[in-house]
Parts: structure tokens; C-alpha cells; sequence
């Protein structure tokens, strides 16, 4: 899901031309789509998605795997004509894209079928009433750790910050770090956790500012500044937080990581792995866990708009067999369809269902009105007060000055 | 001047020879033995090249400056400077340009002394002067983002199995995390980095500097009585001032247009990218174009002010250089 940015892309992708072609049989008024997908890191993934396309009776599918910086390519893509008709886009749409008209709204092909679907994840997705795309499968992150570490060291799995931080110091060893969150530190990846952690929302209720400018806030930074100065936090592994290798080669005895990393997890560990949300940071905390959709817009400048959404609403809606298989037989996700969840087997029993379960009671998504610009703003506020230890007080009061400015700037 | 005309049934070859006088429009724009038709067929590709490529983009680019222009090319939105003081106004921004004066503090000197090292090393080698060349210059063909992958993954990992780190242990010492931010040590990193990779070219460029200074220059100097630092200081620097000044000019511009190793050292997962290490055009590509963003209204105000600086750092170093260069003459 997560992948090393590159330096932008140049290639040139003809929206009538996929790299990978799985046209159905070419009737003759069937008009041609141009679908877009990012490209995914587990194998069958492309295979999948294009028998998929190929089997749509409506229209004839070219199915392009974007195997480079798919986040910038999109918005670049829709400025041009070589533009993608049906597209997924993490957690759907960005504001600036609806803004600008380059997608369509979805409410209408949803319809009634919109209590289907996981409501965060529909929360997620629609704004000023309107829901603009359609869910295809959900993705999580969590907390790996080993019952026979923890059982060595003495200690439970952690449910409060507190209790992580003694977790992690009690496993450390010379060759083992006690919890690993990213070659940054952390700081990256944990961001959002400090704020849901502490009890608090990324944006007030009205979104005109941020929710979490408060001294509990600013207490759970320092803790985390605490934990960040100590050997337990392993702060460089063989890879970055979205991979479970270092997990798995004992280079950290926990460490925060996707979903779609447990198959690894569980062919190296077997049962002897456990998993856990991030723990309540401070008094007013809670246990909390991010998670995002993929999920399936159509480009307002398709000149088969309604086909467009015709196929999306066909995989997305009623395809029920190939979303389970797409959510169960490559990697582990989680199907954005409710009652498609005890059909998925990863995730039917075990660690996989209490994952499932995670995201339904303590589940976050990042806010749609959380730009770019003030997420910038925030992460650099987080590592200058993590790592170079400011005062998180003036750091998060020019941060909430530019969010203010920017949500005024997105309500028009 | 007159060309004698015979009559020919009827006419006279007047108008023609007037002709002859004075040549058409099109062979006067066509040249001599069509000199500039062929100078505009040979030229008008780069020409062409640049303006769609160059010359329209800039323009373009100073256009959105002044439209609120998030994902469109063609904005409606007109809002004066607002962008150019969203950008002035930003501490990041502001932070961003001190990053690029450290580094071009640290690298401009750096490079030219270490390239002006080797030159005068290699000039007076008399056996495998080629051979070394090559070897100094072979790191210059190295991409940039692989170099960076190779510093970040293998020499300079924060981990205890990086390279640097490795070596450390052996000697006693502990890991350090080179590139967390929480050290200054990512800019012994990113020099070193930009160095190995920049040395060789501007090396070649310099003993290329060295071998227009005529031997009798040297030899005169040294019949009177200059050898060593003196001849280095009188006679090869101020010979290869002309040298010395493209060369920094250049360093400077490419220490500004700095994206590549500090992107592919530093940037974390998903486009994100921390606060420190961050010169201008990285931190004008995060809030721009980094991740989802596409604000190319913003994007063109920091191009527009990062242009207007390089040509201000520009002018004012070809005023220095040529203010000195008169000051010899005199």
C-alpha cells in the first residue's frame, strides 16, 4: 500500500492504452473504459484486478497498473487528456479534486446500497452531502508483538502508552530493539495516533480549526519525546514500518505495521504473534487505529461518464464474490462490505478478526478536509518537537494558524 | 551602374538585370549560398525545443503565480501576491533558503577546492594522468537517487548494520542516527554525497582551465624565482580566474537546483518529508506537488522567487568576479 516516493513520473499513459489490456470480447457499441489502479505489492494483485475488468459484459476494460508515484500521477493525469475514465485514490478523492470538478458525485449509484458499506469509511468519503467515490477494500495499521517475548519479559501486551514504554524497554536487548515505528523514529507514521490516542479529533466539529490544541495533547508528545531519547524505541531497521520484516528478523520484539503485512507475520511466527491498536496515551486517552480505503472515483472529463460509473458500481457494489477474493487472497484486507467480513477467512478468526473488530469500534480515518498542506505542517510540528525537542506549544500554534487559513480556503 | 541591355524581340532586359541588382526578400532572408536557411533549419528544433519546453512553462508558471490554481493549468480564481505571501510569510520557506546557504556554503568551497586539488595533482602527473582522470571522473556518470539509495541504505543507515556505523563499533564508538535529524549528521551525508559525485566533472573542467596557461608563463616566473604557493597564488589562480568563475557559477546553480540526494536521503513513506534538510525546491515540491497536492499557483510564486534569486546570487558574483578581474588589469 505504502511505497517509497520517486520523483515524480513522466510516463505517458494513454487512457485508452493500459499497460496491461484485458478487453472482454469486442462487441461492437461497447464503449472502452480506462481504469487505473496503483500498483499493489502483493503478487496475483494485477492478475486479479484484470480478470476482473475482463469479465464486465458492459464496456470494454484497459486495466493500467501504475507501478510508480500513483498519488502524484492521478492529479497530473486529469489535467491532460490521457486521463483514466474509473480510478482508485486513497480514501477516496482529495478536496482539491472535488473542488475543481474533476470527479463525479457516486451518491446516485450508490443509492440504497450505501448501508452496505463500512459507515466510517462512507463518512469518509462524502462531503457537502455528496458521496464521491465507491469503497473497494479497506487497509489498517496495528501493533505485532509476541506473546513468548512478552511472557519472557514479565509483561502484558500494552493497552496505555505507559505500558508500552515499559513493554518495549523490558524486551530490549543488545541485538533488539523493543519497538519499531519507522526509520524516523516514529514520527511519520504515528502523527495521528498521538492525536486519536489522546482522546481528540484531527478538526474541531465544525472543521474551521484543529481539535487538538491542548495541554493533554502536548503531554502526550512529551512522553513520546521520552520514549523517542531511549535504546527501546529502535529508530533504523533493515526496512520501514510499512514492512514487517524487521519484525520478523528479530531486529525489534514489537513493531506498528499494516494488515497486509500478517501472512508474512504469520508464516515466520506461526501463533506466536498477538496484535493490538496503539494504547491510550494520558488520562483523557483511548486505544485507537487508523485505517484508509482504496476506493473508486470517476473522472467528471470521461466522455462516458455514466458507463464509468456503470463498472464501478458492477466491481464495487455488486461483484460481492470478486471483493471478497480481492480482500482475502492477496495479502489481508478487510472488505469495505459489512456483511462480507465472516466470508473473508484471514480475517474470520484470530488475530485477523480482532483487527476487523478494531476498525469498527476504534477505527480512524484522517479527515477529507486534512490537506496536504496543514498534514505538512503538522508532521514537521511533530519531528521538531519529538526529535529536536521545541516547545510543542509555539510549534502547534503556527500550525494551527495555517490550518485555520487552509480549512477557510476549502469552504470557499 | 549600368548593365548593357539588348534588345529581344521587343523587350529589353532591363527589369531583369534590375533584378539582378537587387535581390528578392526571400533570397536577402535566405542568405548567402542559403547561409541562413540553413542556420534556421539547424537551429529551429532547440529553438522550438526551448520555447515549448523553457520559455512557455516559465511564462506559464509566472502566470498561475498570481491565480489560485489547485488542480487546473487554467485557473479563473485571480489573487494578486497571495501566493508570493503565503510563501514569504511561511517560516518553513524562510527555514528552507538558510538550508540552501549552508549548503551551498559548505559544498561551493568545498568542491572547488577538493576539484582544484586534483587537477593541479593530476597536470603534474607524468604516468596514468588518464587512467586517474577517469577514475576521479567515473562517479560523475552515477545517478544521483542511486547514489543517495547507496548512502542511505547502506553507508550512512542509522541501523548497526550501516556501513559507517559498522566501522564505528569496530573502533568503540556507537550507532549513530545518521539522518533522524536528531545530529546534525545527515550533512555530512548529503556533502559527501554530492561531493563524490561532483568532483570529477569540475576537476576535468579545471585541468582544462590549467592547460590553456601557456608554459611560458611558467617558465618566466619561475626565472624569477617563483615556485610552489607563489606560483600557485600569482600566476595559476589569476590564469584561471575565467576558469574559476564558470565553475563556481555553476556550483552555486546546482547547489540551488539541490533535489535529487536530499529527496532520496531524507523524504519518509507516502511523499512526506521531515522539516530539517529541506532547501527550497524540496520544501516548494512537498507543498505544491508532494503526495495528492497539486497548488501550482504556489508552486509557480516559489519558482518565480527562487529564479529571481539565483539571478540576483548570479549577477552579483559576475560583478565580483569582473570588478576583480579590473582591478588586476589596473
Amino acid at each position: 500500500m505504502a511505497g517509497l516516493a520517486a520523483c515524480g513520473s513522466n510516463s505517458g499513459l494513454a487512457s485508452n492504452s493500459g499497460e496491461a489490456s484485458s478487453s472482454g470480447a469486442s462487441g461492437g457499441a461497447k464503449p472502452t473504459l480506462a481504469q487505473w489502479y496503483h500498483q499493489y505489492g502483493e503478487a496475483g494483485t494485477k492478475e486479479a484486478v484484470n480478470r476482473y475488468a475482463a469479465a464486465y459484459p458492459d464496456a470494454t476494460v484497459n486495466v493500467t497498473w501504475y507501478a510508480g508515484n500513483y498519488d502524484t500521477a492521478v492529479p497530473a493525469a486529469l489535467l491532460t487528456n490521457s486521463f483514466p475514465d474509473v480510478f482508485e485514490y486513497a480514501n477516496g478523492p482529495t478536496i482539491d479534486m472535488i473542488n475543481a470538478g474533476q470527479v463525479v458525485d457516486m451518491t446516485d449509484v450508490l443509492g440504497a446500497s450505501v448501508s452496505k458499506f463500512n459507515q466510517s469509511v462512507i463518512k469518509r468519503l462524502t462531503f457537502q452531502n455528496k458521496i464521491w467515490a465507491i469503497p473497494q477494500v479497506i487497509d489498517m495499521q496495528l501493533l505485532y508483538y509476541r506473546p513468548s517475548l512478552l511472557q519472557k519479559a514479565g509483561v502484558q501486551p500494552p493497552k496505555t502508552f505507559a505500558a508500552l514504554v515499559d513493554a518495549a524497554k523490558a524486551q530490549t536487548t543488545k541485538d533488539m530493539g523493543g519497538f519499531f515505528a519507522g526509520n524516523d523514529g516514529g514520527v511519520g507514521v504515528l502523527g495521528n495516533m498521538f492525536v486519536w490516542a489522546s482522546g481528540f479529533d484531527q478538526l474541531n466539529s465544525d472543521r474551521t480549526a484543529l481539535g487538538f490544541l491542548d495541554p493533554n495533547f502536548y503531554d502526550s508528545l512529551a512522553a513520546y519525546q521520552s520514549f523517542y531519547k531511549t535504546n527501546a524505541l529502535l529508530k533504523a531497521a533493515s526496512k520501514d514500518w510499512y514492512d514487517a520484516t524487521p519484525f520478523i528478523n528479530g531486529e525489534t520484539a514489537m513493531q506498528w505495521g499494516g494488515l497486509w503485512s500478517m501472512p508474512d507475520v504469520q508464516k515466520a511466527f506461526g501463533t506466536d504473534f498477538g496484535v493490538v491498536p496503539f494504547p491510550a496515551m494520558g488520562a483523557s486517552g483511548r486505544v485507537a487505529v487508523p485505517f484508509g480505503a482504496y476506493s473508486s472515483c470517476v473522472a467528471a472529463k470521461s466522455h462516458q461518464v455514466d458507463a464509468a460509473k456503470a463498472f464501478a458500481t458492477w466491481l464495487w457494489v455488486d461483484q460481492t464474490a470478486d471483493q471478497v477474493d480481492f480482500a482475502n487472497s492477496y495479502g489481508t484486507h478487510i472488505p469495505s462490505q459489512t456483511a462480507l467480513v465472516p466470508q473473508c477467512s484471514k480475517i474470520a478468526q484470530g488475530p485477523g478478526k480482532q483487527a476487523a473488530d478494531m476498525v469498527a469500534n476504534e477505527g480512524f480515518a484522517s479527515d477529507i478536509m486534512w490537506t496536504g498542506p496543514i498534514g505538512d505542517a503538522f508532521s514537521s510540528a511533530i519531528t521538531n518537537v519529538v526529535v529536536k525537542g521545541a516547545d510543542p506549544t509555539s510549534e502547534f500554534k503556527v500550525v494551527g494558524a495555517r490550518a485555520v487559513s487552509e480549512l477557510k480556503r476549502i469552504s470557499g | 551602374m549600368s548593365v548593357p541591355a539588348e534588345p529581344r524581340g521587343g523587350l529589353t532586359l532591363e527589369p531583369l538585370a534590375a533584378a539582378r541588382r537587387r535581390p528578392t526578400w526571400g533570397r536577402r532572408l535566405r542568405g548567402r549560398q542559403d547561409r541562413h536557411l540553413w542556420f534556421g533549419l539547424f537551429v529551429l528544433p532547440f529553438v522550438a525545443g526551448m520555447l515549448v519546453f523553457v520559455y512557455v512553462p516559465i511564462a506559464w508558471s509566472a502566470y498561475l503565480s498570481f491565480f489560485d490554481a489547485r488542480a487546473t493549468v487554467t485557473p479563473t480564481k485571480f489573487v494578486g501576491l497571495a501566493n508570493y505571501s503565503y510563501l514569504l510569510t511561511d517560516p518553513e520557506f524562510r527555514s528552507s533558503l538558510l538550508v540552501f546557504i549552508a549548503f551551498a556554503v559548505l559544498i561551493v568551497p568545498l568542491t572547488y577546492v577538493c576539484s582544484l586539488g586534483l587537477a593541479l595533482l593530476l597536470s603534474g602527473l607524468r604516468v596514468a594522468q588518464a587512467f586517474f582522470r577517469s577514475v576521479f571522473f567515473i562517479p560523475t556518470a552515477v545517478s544521483y537517487v542511486i547514489a543517495a539509495m547507496i548512502w542511505r541504505i547502506s553507508f550512512f543507515n542509522g541501523g548497526r548494520f550501516g556501513l559507517v556505523n559498522s566501522l564505528l563499533r569496530q573502533l568503540g564508538g556507537s550507532n549513530i542516527d545518521w539522518l533522524g535529524g536528531a545530529n546534525y549528521g545527515y550533512w555530512v551525508a548529503l556533502v559527501s554525497l554530492r561531493l563524490w559525485l561532483q568532483v570529477g566533472f569540475y576537476m576535468i573542467l579545471l585541468i582544462a582551465g590549467l592547460n590553456r596557461i601557456p608554459s611560458e608563463t611558467y617558465e618566466a616566473a619561475a626565472i624569477d624565482g617563483a615556485a610552489g604557493w607563489r606560483m600557485l597564488r600569482y600566476i595559476t589562480l589569476p590564469q584561471l580566474r575565467a576558469t574559476t568563475a564558470a565553475v563556481l557559477m555553476l556550483l552555486l546553480i546546482n547547489a540551488f537546483q539541490a533535489f535529487d540526494e536530499f529527496w532520496n536521503l531524507l523524504s519518509g513513506v507516502n511523499g512526506t518529508y521531515p522539516p530539517y534538510g529541506r532547501p527550497p525546491l524540496v520544501h516548494l515540491f512537498v507543498i505544491s506537488l508532494g503526495g495528492s497536492n497539486q497548488d501550482l499557483g504556489l508552486g509557480g510564486a516559489g519558482t518565480m522567487i527562487l529564479t529571481a534569486i539565483i539571478v540576483v546570487f548570479g549577477v552579483a558574483q559576475n560583478w565580483f568576479a569582473n570588478r576583480g578581474a579590473d582591478r588586476e588589469e589596473r
